[in-house]
């Protein structure tokens, strides 16, 4: 009786609530597409993000990617790894599906994209990067499109340097993407780590690190605590008083626009990281939160824009196919990145991960409302570590 | 030192919460003899309706009056249309229809107020910190929690212990059929205690609220957990599940903070804090393994 929630067997066909994608079907069958994602649970709303983001592009485009009509299958992982690869095995062997994408856990892709990849189908991430699929294990049909993890946090502690912080304080979650976080921050910070704390996936009570903190001392804190995770400890963060003597910088996961709202003002004055933020201000940025805000009446976080933009990047890829997704001809297409990114520049590198930009945000007041406001650049044309131990 | 006593105080307040949630599931159990999964539902539940109420009327008083009823409610309501039909099934099928309810309740939120997290504020009375310990400023909210707990196990030991309907519900747990044989509305009796149940449920939920996340799902977060204590105490025993409570809570806050500096001692900072990370979130479960060994029934069998 481990992790009670069970996924239903809720199978959206997005395709379904598109009124304009029936005339598709009259020119044969759309070609579907595997989204596995986490929709229950504290991870819930990444999960739904993605989706609605991938299936606003969708919708933008009248039922099709890059001109080619598609049909997306959304099924919930309940961040259980085995049913993620429970799924990803009925949709191939079931329903045929050959490309995929949706997977919001680094331990849920971990099962999903071999069982995948092992069919010769292709994955396209627009969440989870962990390093072991970045480096010596990388594969010729697994793309990312959001970021490699330690991206993030190499970012944050890159910031931590610009902000001038010498003596930190670091916490993760002990599962894959938070050793990641950990590694990646120490990768570019050049002050002094003075305690490294693991906290567990379903902690709820921070009380005891928050007093390991205090009795720290350090310049700030940096933490990865993604979705209800990070609304609970920011919160008894700041009911412990901390966050008026010790200030935080954090990566994009920990301070998203959601958190943002479910934490109050305590959140003000926060630094991050991140490789996109909702006041970007180019064209496709400001069309797809103008888009997003109108279709679902809520200000889109990172993972609504990865969704997006992993749906942009395979409609890219589809146009020059002509909707072939067999490998031979999908990923040459896939890695020319033939679509204007949301984030502006963006290309793959050598282990089909992205090189991109990385910003400084910081919670701010706008008009009496807190939000994320983009304050500058801290690293460009950024790869990640583990791309030169790739052979592709 | 000072960190040793904040250290003992964060246990005694996570024991607490997990005391008001184990209370509600030991007492249905021993009782009624019901595995009720839906616990954290009603959890749930209870935190939603703070959380809305709060939103709505900007009373954070009224928010708790809102989520125990609901939660009480809501308790009371599952337990005449569903568990009533279980009582004389078998274990399995209790587990698969709380567990059916699980689904159900979850879904039903998602429905009605979506995926993302709610806000809920802090009462204005408790929105600082007080220096309990010299020089180490305590959040008074998580005081507020520990005197609640407290009140709560001595209100439901005078319950319990002294009051007619304490006695018929002791009297229930061990001869449920003697109990019915002397005329007793045995249904009733069972309504109530889960209502009870519930509404403690609600009770953690409330004060969850402003410290925890409030979430679809937060209740299987600590679910769990709230077995161990129940297991540990002590099946359908209150006095097990207080203790039981604070054994796992004191455990699990002291193993979390002070293992990894001790394993310092021993070797590198950064295999120690993974090690102390790793053992720490075990060690509640080896305790659990430790007391059944030495007592099979746990501390304080209620069928003893």
């Amino acid at each position: 009786m481990s992790s009670t929630v069970i996924g239903r067997r809720a199978l959206l066909s997005t395709a379904a609530a598109l009124p304009l994608a029936a005339p598709a079907f009259a020119q044969g069958a759309p070609l579907r597409i595997g989204m596995i994602t986490t929709l229950s649970g504290p991870g819930g709303y990444l999960g739904q993000d993605i989706r609605d983001g991938f299936a606003l592009a969708i919708e933008m485009e009248q039922g099709r990617l890059g001109g080619v009509p598609v049909a997306v299958t959304v099924e919930d992982d309940g961040l259980r790894p085995p049913q993620g690869k429970q799924i990803a095995e009925r949709f191939l062997r079931n329903e045929r599906i050959r490309l995929f994408t949706g997977v919001v856990f680094s331990n849920v892709l971990g099962a999903v994209a071999p069982e995948v990849l092992d069919a010769d189908a292709i994955y396209v991430s627009a969440n989870a990067g962990p390093s072991n699929f970045a480096g010596r294990e990388c594969h010729r049909n697994y793309f990312v499109v959001s970021w490699q993890n330690d991206n993030l946090h190499e970012s944050a502690g890159q910031l931590a340097n610009n902000l001038g912080y010498q003596r930190m304080v670091i916490l993760a979650p002990n599962y894959q993407a938070g050793r990641d976080a950990l590694a990646g921050f120490r990768r570019l910070f050049r002050g002094q780590v003075l305690q490294e704390l693991y906290t567990r996936l379903d902690q709820t009570d921070y009380a005891a690190e928050m007093a390991q903190i205090r009795a720290a001392r350090p310049d700030a804190v940096f933490q990865f605590h993604p979705g209800g995770l990070g609304i609970a400890f920011l919160r008894q963060y700041a009911q412990a008083g901390l966050l008026a003597s010790i200030p935080q910088c954090v990566a994009a996961p920990s301070m998203d626009s959601t958190i943002l709202s479910a934490v109050g003002d305590a959140a003000e004055g926060i630094n991050l990281s991140s490789h996109w933020n909702s006041d970007f201000d180019n064209e496709a940025s400001r069309r797809f939160v103008a888009a997003f805000r109108q279709r679902y009446n809520r200000i889109p976080t990172y993972y609504a824009q990865q969704g997006y933009d992993t749906a942009l990047a395979i409609g890219a890829a589809l146009r020059a196919t002509r909707g072939d997704v067999s490998p031979a001809a999908f990923r040459p297409a896939m890695l020319r990145a033939d679509f204007v990114s949301t984030r502006g520049r963006f290309r793959f590198g050598p282990n089909q991960h992205p090189i991109q930009d990385w910003y400084a945000l910081k919670v701010e007041r706008v008009g009496g409302q807190l939000a994320l406001v983009t304050k500058g650049k801290i690293l460009e044309d950024h790869g990640d570590a583990y791309a030169a131990q790739c052979r592709l | 030192m000072a960190l040793i006593l904040e250290q003992i105080l964060n246990g005694l307040q996570f024991g607490v919460m997990l005391f008001l949630l184990a209370a509600g599931l030991t007492l249905v159990f021993g009782i009624m003899g019901v595995i009720n999964l839906a616990h954290g539902s009603l959890y749930m539940i209870g935190a939603f309706a703070a959380a809305l109420t709060v939103a709505e009327t900007g009373s954070w008083w009224l928010g708790l009056l809102a989520g125990i009823a609901a939660a009480a409610a809501a308790g009371m309501l599952i337990e005449l249309l569903a568990l009533r039909r279980l009582y004389a099934r078998d274990h399995l099928d209790q587990v698969l229809a709380t567990f059916g309810l699980i689904l159900f309740c979850n879904q039903g939120m998602i429905i009605a107020f979506g995926r993302q997290p709610l806000f809920v504020e802090l009462p204005a009375a408790f929105q600082g910190a007080v220096e309990v310990i010299p020089g180490v400023p305590y959040p008074s909210f998580r005081l507020l929690i520990i005197a609640v707990g407290l009140a709560v196990a001595l209100g439901l030991w005078w319950l319990i212990a002294r009051t007619r309907i304490g006695m018929l519900v002791r009297a229930g747990a061990t001869h449920r059929e003697m109990v019915r044989a002397l005329g007793v509305d045995i249904r009733l009796l069972y309504t109530l205690v889960f209502g009870l149940g519930a509404l403690l449920a609600g009770l953690a939920g409330v004060m969850a609220g402003p410290v925890y996340n409030v979430q679809v799902g937060m209740g299987e977060q600590i679910l769990i957990l709230t077995f161990v204590v129940v297991v540990i105490g002590g099946i359908g025993s209150v006095r097990g599940a207080f203790f039981g409570a604070l054994l796992v809570g004191m455990t699990q806050t002291l193993l979390t903070a002070f293992l990894p500096g001790l394993l310092r001692g021993l070797m590198p900072a950064s295999e120690a804090d993974a090690l102390g990370a790793a053992l720490s979130s075990m060690g509640v479960y080896v305790l659990m393994a430790a007391v059944l060994l030495w007592r099979p029934r746990g501390l304080f069998p209620a069928h003893a």
